[in-house]
């Protein structure tokens, strides 16, 4: 049987796929379908160093092929997250990644010395989010502001760090290098895309927030560009997501560069697709003979 | 819960845009849960969230009405052809807590969680069913089957009493009032069955990806906070909500 083990940002996954934020929730419900052991990581719900209860409103809009959310990183805080939900992770017996977002930098400091205490195993850090007004994506558009964040944090933080990025980045390849010169020990992305949708007989935005984050198959394209794009411009690892439904996509962010990815929109669709895509690309190395991802991770 | 392909025993145009599917299935179900629905061709994205209409040892079978992509898809489905299932999810409506009289009121196609319900509460249950008219009634002899009364209303009067549901309900003759139909109906149970400090306990609908509790888009707003219609609902008791 294929070896899927990666090694990267100081730890060991079981196999290069993820669980991606806000697709996951804490791991509980996923546990009641399937072994979530299984999984190389999970990342968890976008949490702030306070809970919010999101956003008013519509939060889900379908599109072909693509789902357009504007939840508002709903989620109970990390105080909450640190007691009630990481030790049941941490006892799934895979990496637990917090993915950790803001509105200004004190809210980032904070949240970080509290999970520095914990054994948390990754902070993925979230500057890319596009559905809260203050802060969020402001940090994730510009190379100089994300260093400056992404810098101070690298100070501060134990655990490794990695950031995950915005496809509304005004250059994908300087903001890799951008978090990269900063410290970042792996960058993921591509978060949302900013979308519209709009409902012509109340001649209204769908959303109260007017943009939504679009994801799904539809974003695959997209998202396997700015992979590439980020793979080739850092040396630290990249993790790929954006509409992975099957292993042969997941091959494809392999083949553009990617050591991890995640899947989201996915675990919507079919809640056990991470079992199928783990097994699935364990069948197309047997079947092509790959020993080792290395063989194929950049080729493109 | 469970993610399934399962064999569709058969897929019945009961009325205009409504239909009846039956779909092989083993696991327990309470009345008032949903399965989350889907093709196995990508020809739409997010699986549907349909309630179950009625459940057997091995089948489960769910009355819809196409409304867009996803259901239009689903009703072209045949016997022997295959649909992925997800569930069941949701509470349900909590049975063991009922006692005494149940009235139980469903308007247009929220009629169709109503079925497994009352079958599950033996002929402990009234039934009030509310259509447009006697076109658009459907059902209405299954519900008689398990029902104690069964009291129809069209707004036209066309099939049985004449205005809305609504005014046809003594809510004095009953402990809890069990309800699933438009919000507009349920609004005015939720106000006459308050005033008459009669239970209430309604099934929302919400829009929904991923039917389980993780994506936090069917929110429904209660006095304690945020919950998800999916994983805290779909059943809210009417003192809950804001």
């Amino acid at each position: 049987m294929a070896n899927l083990k990666i090694n990267a940002m100081g730890l060991e996954f079981k196999n290069p796929v993820l669980s991606a934020s806000g697709t996951y929730g804490f791991g509980e419900e996923f546990s009641e379908i399937y072994d979530v052991s299984i999984l190389g990581g999970i990342c968890s719900k976008g949490l702030t160093l306070n809970g919010r209860s999101g956003n008013t409103g519509v939060r889900l809009w379908e599109t072909p092929m693509g789902l357009m959310n504007s939840i508002g990183l709903q989620n109970p805080g990390v105080d909450s997250f640190i007691k009630d939900e990481l030790p049941r992770m941490k006892s799934y017996n895979t990496i637990i990644a917090a993915n950790l977002g803001g509105h200004c930098d004190e809210d980032y400091y904070e949240g970080i010395y509290k999970l520095n205490e914990t054994d948390v195993d990754l902070i993925e850090l979230n500057i890319s989010c596009p559905n809260v007004k203050s802060g969020g994506m402001a940090y994730g558009i510009k190379s100089a502001v994300a260093y400056e964040i992404v810098s101070k944090l690298r100070k501060i933080c134990k655990k490794p760090l990695m950031v995950k990025l915005s496809p509304n980045a005004e250059n994908i390849s300087e903001m890799s290098i951008a978090c990269e010169a900063a410290g970042a020990d792996g960058i993921s992305l591509i978060n949302t895309i900013q979308a519209l949708a709009i409902d012509i007989k109340k001649r209204k935005a769908v959303f109260d927030n007017i943009y939504a984050g679009l994801s799904g198959p539809c974003v695959k394209p997209i998202a396997l560009r700015m992979v590439r794009d980020a793979a080739k411009s850092v040396k630290i690892p990249v993790c790929g997501l954006g509409g992975i439904m099957s292993a042969e996509d997941a091959v494809e962010f392999i083949m553009a560069g990617a050591t991890l990815v995640q899947i989201g929109t996915g675990n919507f669709i079919k809640p056990d697709i991470a079992v199928e895509i783990i097994n699935g690309l364990s069948e197309y190395m047997d079947k092509e003979g790959i020993k080792s991802l290395d063989e194929i991770r950049g080729i493109i | 819960m469970k993610v399934v392909k399962s064999k569709i025993i058969d897929n019945i145009k009961i009325l205009n845009k409504i239909y009846r599917l039956t779909c092989e299935f083993a696991g327990d179900i309470r009345p008032g849960q949903f399965f989350m629905l889907k093709t196995l061709d990508n020809s739409f994205l997010l699986p549907r969230p349909i309630s179950v209409h009625d459940s057997s040892e091995n089948t489960v079978t769910f009355l819809y009405r196409t409304e867009g992509k996803g259901t239009s898809k689903i009703s072209t489905l045949r016997e022997d052809d295959e649909i992925q299932l997800f569930g069941p999810l949701g509470n349900g409506f909590a049975l063991d807590n009922l006692s005494g009289k149940i009235a139980v009121v469903g308007g247009g196609i929220g009629i169709a969680p109503l079925l497994y319900l009352v079958k599950s509460l033996g002929k402990n249950a009234d039934v009030f069913l509310g259509f447009k008219d006697a076109e658009n009634a459907y059902l209405i002899d299954e519900f008689k089957k398990y029902a104690d009364r069964t009291i129809v209303v069209t707004e036209d009067g066309s099939i049985g009493e004449k205005g809305f549901v609504t005014d046809y309900i003594c809510y004095k003759e009953y402990s809890t009032v069990l309800t699933c139909g438009p919000e507009i109906m349920m609004n005015k149970i939720i106000k006459n069955s308050m005033e008459n400090n009669v239970k209430c306990y309604i099934s929302l609908e919400r829009r929904m990806a991923c039917g389980m509790g993780v994506c936090l888009g069917c929110t429904v707003e209660t006095k304690s906070g945020n919950k998800r219609a999916c994983k805290d609902g779909p059943v809210f008791s009417s003192d809950e909500l804001v």
